[in-house]
């Protein structure tokens, strides 16, 4: 097996996928960011009358718009990366699952532009 | 063949009743399913936000009304045991925690912290919009 792979090969360690551990990786690296996140969104937005005044007030803050780019932009890639396996551990058709990882893909990019978007527009005012 | 040399079955699921933290592991993937689904329609709700307030409290009122709240109170509930089970994860991925009385005391924990957090947040939700 050793003598089959270049050496070059053998020092990347990206393996046969050319991607090496980087799904697994930053899977884990959007959870840690997550983390404090998730937990000041959930109770900020509990915390928070539910006018439109006072959450436009709340989003137009500097602090606060960053945070929720932030929020937004791992929350959609740590999803895309969570339903890939997801769609690859039950998906067994190869042309089904290709086409469903594209779209998922494709959806999560989507939204996480919508939800960037939706934050700026009300930042810095329509 | 006599009956030692069968080849050993898979976890017959009709049948064997999965341990807790097989039950937990199913449930985080449904509950990142779900999640997916949530952030979803809340950048929904944020873009209705940022079109025109109408928008937003139309938005508003399907959440206000007793489905949106229990679906409300379910997402944050799949939210923070995702959270909690994916804590119990990142300890997995460093080694620790693998003997099987930790594995269950951590399933416990998780679920408890969740119900916890979930029962927290609405604590102040409640209080605070009155």
């Amino acid at each position: 097996m050793d003598n089959l792979s270049t050496p070059l090969s053998k020092v990347k360690g990206l393996g046969s996928a050319k991607e090496g551990t980087t799904h697994f990786w930053h899977q884990r690296l959007t959870t840690l960011i997550l983390i404090p996140l998730i937990l000041w969104f959930g109770f900020s937005i509990a915390s928070m009358p539910v006018a439109h005044a006072t959450l436009t007030a709340w989003v137009q803050q500097p602090a606060v718009a960053i945070a929720l780019i932030l929020l937004i932009l791992s929350t959609f890639y740590h999803a895309q990366l969570g339903l890939q396996i997801v769609i690859e551990d039950y998906v067994s058709t190869h042309s089904t699952r290709t086409v469903s990882i594209i779209l998922v893909n494709f959806l999560c990019l989507l939204f996480a532009i919508i939800g960037v978007v939706a934050v700026l527009k009300i930042t810095l005012g329509s | 063949m006599t009956l030692h040399n069968k080849p050993p079955l898979s976890p017959h699921l009709q049948i064997y009743r999965l341990p807790l933290s097989a039950l937990l592991s199913i449930t985080h993937r449904a509950t990142g399913v779900i999640l997916a689904l949530g952030a979803m329609l809340l950048v929904l709700v944020l873009s209705a936000a940022a079109n025109s307030p109408g928008a937003y409290s139309t938005a508003h009122q399907q959440l206000d009304t007793w489905y949106g709240q229990i679906f409300l109170i379910g997402l944050t509930f799949s939210l923070y045991l995702h959270f909690c089970n994916g804590i119990r994860h990142l300890f997995w991925d460093v080694g620790l925690g693998f003997e099987l009385d930790t594995v269950d005391k951590s399933a416990k924990l998780a679920i408890f912290f969740s119900i916890l957090l979930t029962v927290a947040t609405w604590w102040v939700a409640t209080s605070m919009a009155g």
